[in-house]
């Protein structure tokens, strides 16, 4: 494998890696990408950040083929992009390698490298001679995998690296890395990143996508960063200073108005008690509270476990070691029945998979965890009970609905979530879970679904608000943020996006910045 | 979501599992040989050994057609309804009328008629699968049931007998002291095994069922790769009908009727995964012989035929507990 003829600094007089110039994307209204530019310098590790929403995906869809630009250009050293349909060519150019991985888990790691190209052309299949193959080749890269075993039994990183390495052997010199690192522990990082240090140096070049930004500023040369859609800036990333990358990820926010938030309350007794939590057998013990009448976030990027903990809590998933109780009553572990008999009320992570039942009415989905509440005698449902609860909550959450007879399935997403939100308060929970509760929503049903937080915590209920959305957020006494499943700081008072962001993504801005106060011994353990 | 690497798992013995799946009823096919021989005198001889082997070739074709069909993700019903139409249409086109045929085409053509409408039925069934996205399992199911309705309807639920020379000879010949549908069975599986592990066509096929998706962005033509899975498929079970009323010789409404249970446990035993991607034909071939053998041991013994259904499902439970056991693979 000589590609280091190829290699050439940054700076070189090589065509840039890729261009992509004007590039616009629509999906009906929404507007995905408006007139963004990437160049890529052949060799260098090229950072794209943005949060949820940026565009990061849709441009990768168009780097790799997979979708057309509606307008704008694209080139790959120097050369226009290949047509549309010619998929080999594109393998040829450019690889992604995605947070789900397109390797087949029941062939072996040998087929898997040289899947449909076993033989030159329609010949018999040498299996001794693929084998040996695929075994120069992860020997070329440094990769010990053994080539007989079956892709489905490796870890997810030695799958990342049979990914890049078939690119490679493909001969894409470009190569894309979507979150490489969402699934990784943190060794596991290390040993990716060291890794494509190594290959940067034998003349690869990577867009490298990450929600850590620490990760950017260890790895990559120069970084891109998208904001609702649109080019913001591209850097060098020594050039650069961490509260600059921050803000311009966030952007200058539109004025906020008034603080959404009631006071906090005083000296209340614990609605929610923590202890020694531990989600997966990795991480470190979590403990904390959640006060009656108070409203906390829980905050964290993708990878930093704030789901498993939501979902040990309300019993969707059962913890390695700890206790959790609600108003001071142990819950048996991993059971949803106890959880919401003990008086919690939750919105799970995945509104189609967890949230509700899309072929079920809306009246059905709303009162589905107080179906007992509404029978005769215990017995049989009473559907016009069952239709007067599911109005008042129709009602009381603005949902855009003819009737409660309507199926769940014909509403918009935003009322969708309004359905999932209220069958979560409907049982008047006196501690209320929310994952991601407005994820895919518009700004309006936001502020309905934050509002229905508030109310629960004035009825004197615990709120817990576990999200990485910064408005959510807003609506939060105290934020605890994790970090790789640790609790990394807890920020309360007044703050900035920056603040939470930062903290989020791993990074320091160093300690002028109001309202933090790092938790001790939890700071990522950069090497 | 967190998700936490495990250490590596140990090398060689994963490999040395998958290996072992594919002939992990070898043994057991080894134990009831010595079992039947210690039970019966008669299961050794050549006249019973080959008696097995020729109750075992049609339904081995429906075999070899599953176990291609399952490995590439999708499942085929229908087959055990072509086994009895595709045969039936080609006797009734070519019977006069006093077996119950219209006698409209010369008996020569009977072969080709059969292999003919299995091709339809696969191009039907890869039409409101591959093309129009349907899911196999209720295509499929709607084939069979109709299918088995199309051969009711010709025969008008009668019995066809009295078939061309042509069509008894598959089902009805020996070579070199072995019946025809004993060869073709041993050259298909030969002839698919070669296929299947040697050829891209064939890998595709496991890429195909193992994760679409990357096989699609391997390059692989994933659809017209499963429209060649459901017309092979087909036209197996076309020959299989063709073996069937051969040996037979006669085909009603009732031919091979409820035996896609048979061939679906089968085609499991030997190692086939019903989530695609997985498995090998020589198990599937393998699965079929076992259950045949303990069938024909079974018979020897004097048990009740009317126990032969119970005792067939146990063997079946009995073989994929032992198979998960000593594998520790979840099938789910």
């Amino acid at each position: 494998m000589s590609i280091g003829s190829e290699a050439v600094t940054a700076s070189g007089v090589n065509p840039p890696a890729v261009t992509a110039v004007h590039v616009t994307k629509r999906f009906g209204a929404t507007v995905a990408l408006d007139d963004v530019d990437l160049t890529v310098q052949p060799g260098e590790v090229h950072a794209l950040v943005g949060r949820n929403g940026a565009g990061k995906s849709t441009l990768v869809s168009i780097l790799t083929g997979l979708q057309t630009p509606d307008t704008g250009e694209l080139a790959f050293g120097g050369r226009p992009a290949p047509a549309p349909a010619d998929r080999e060519a594109w393998r040829r150019v450019v690889a992604c390698v995605y947070q789900h991985l397109t390797i087949i888990p029941t062939l072996t790691v040998a087929e898997n490298l040289f899947l449909n190209r076993q033989t030159e052309s329609s010949g018999v299949i040498h299996w001794p001679q693929i084998r040996r193959r695929a075994a120069d080749l992860l020997d070329s890269w440094q990769l010990d995998v053994d080539v007989r075993r079956m892709a489905g039994e490796l870890t997810v990183e030695q799958r990342q690296m049979i990914e890049i390495a078939r690119a490679l052997s493909l001969g894409a010199r470009f190569i894309i890395l979507d979150e490489p690192t969402a699934r990784l522990d943190a060794s596991g990082v290390t040993r990716l990143l060291n890794r494509i240090r190594v290959l940067q140096q034998q003349g690869v070049t990577f867009l490298f996508i990450s929600h850590h930004l620490q990760e950017i500023f260890d790895l990559c040369d120069s970084v891109t960063v998208f904001r609702d859609a649109k080019h913001v800036l591209t850097a060098p990333v020594a050039d650069i200073a961490h509260g600059e990358l921050v803000d311009a990820m966030t952007g200058e926010h539109v004025a906020k108005g008034e603080d959404p938030r009631r006071p906090a309350p005083r000296d209340t007794a614990p609605m929610l008690t923590v202890s020694g939590l531990v989600t997966t057998p990795s991480v470190a013990k979590l403990s904390f509270e959640v006060a009656a009448g108070e409203v906390v976030g829980l905050a964290g990027g993708g990878g930093s476990g704030k789901f498993a903990v939501a979902e040990c809590i309300v019993g969707l998933r059962r913890p390695v070691a700890g206790q959790i109780a609600v108003a001071g009553a142990r819950l048996h572990p991993g059971s949803v029945t106890a959880a919401l008999r003990a008086g919690v009320g939750f919105v799970p992570e995945d509104r189609h998979e967890q949230g509700m039942v899309a072929d079920l009415s809306i009246g059905e989905n709303v009162t589905m965890t107080v179906w007992d509440r509404l029978t005769r005698f215990r017995v049989c449902l009473s559907p016009r009970r069952r239709a007067v609860r599911a109005q008042q909550m129709i009602d009381r959450l603005g949902i855009v609905a003819p009737g409660p007879e309507i199926e769940a399935s014909a509403l918009s997403g935003g009322n969708q979530q309004k359905v999932v939100m209220g069958r979560a308060i409907i049982s008047t929970p006196r501690m209320l879970v929310l994952m991601s509760p407005t994820a895919g929503v518009d700004v309006r049903s936001k502020t309905a679904l934050m509002e229905q937080a508030v109310h629960a915590a004035e009825g004197d209920a615990g709120v817990l608000v576990v999200t990485d959305d910064l408005d959510d957020l807003r609506y939060c006494h105290r934020v605890l943020v994790l970090f790789r499943g640790e609790l990394r700081a807890q920020i309360s008072g007044t703050w900035d996006d920056a603040t939470v962001v930062a903290e989020m993504e791993g990074v320091d801005l160093g300690n002028d910045r109001p309202g933090t106060a790092p938790t001790d011994g939890t700071g990522r353990d950069d090497d | 979501m967190t998700e936490v690497i495990t250490a590596p798992a140990p090398r060689s013995t994963g490999v040395a599992v998958a290996r072992m799946r594919d002939l992990a009823l070898l043994p057991g096919i080894a134990v009831i040989m010595i079992v039947g021989a210690f039970s019966n005198k008669a299961f050794l001889t050549h006249g019973n050994l080959i008696d097995v082997l020729d109750n075992f070739a049609w339904i081995s074709m429906l075999v070899l057609a599953e176990a291609v069909i399952l490995i590439s993700g999708k499942l085929d019903l229908s087959l055990e309804s072509t086994v009895a139409l595709a045969p039936a249409v080609a006797v009734w086109l070519t019977l006069p009328k006093s077996g119950r045929g219209i006698a409209l085409l010369p008996a020569a053509w009977a072969i080709p008629i059969t292999l003919a409408v299995g091709l339809v039925i696969g191009v039907v069934n890869a039409l409101l699968i591959v093309r129009f996205q349907l899911s196999s399992f209720i295509v499929t199911l709607g084939m069979l049931i109709t299918l088995r309705g199309i051969e009711t309807g010709i025969s008008g639920g009668q019995t066809f007998f009295g078939f061309s020379s042509s069509m008894l000879y598959l089902g009805a010949t020996q070579w070199f002291g072995l019946p025809v549908g004993v060869w073709l069975s041993v050259v298909a599986f030969a002839i698919g095994i070669f296929v299947l592990s040697l050829t891209r066509p064939g890998r595709s096929l496991y890429a195909i069922g193992g994760n679409l998706n990357a096989a699609r962005a391997a390059g692989i033509r994933v659809e017209r790769i499963l429209w060649l899975v459901f017309i092979i498929g087909s036209l197996l079970a076309a020959v299989g009908g063709l073996l069937y009323a051969g040996k037979y010789a006669s085909i009603g409404a009732d031919s091979g009727k409820g035996y896609i249970f048979t061939v679906f446990a089968a085609t499991v035993l030997g190692g086939v995964s019903l989530n695609g991607g997985k498995g090998t034909l020589f198990g599937a071939f393998c699965g079929i012989l076992l259950l045949y053998l303990v069938q024909n041991i079974l018979t020897l013994a004097g048990v009740s035929g009317y126990w032969q259904d119970a005792l067939n499902g146990a063997i079946i439970l009995t073989v994929l507990i032992i198979a998960r056991v000593t594998t520790g693979e979840a099938q789910a």
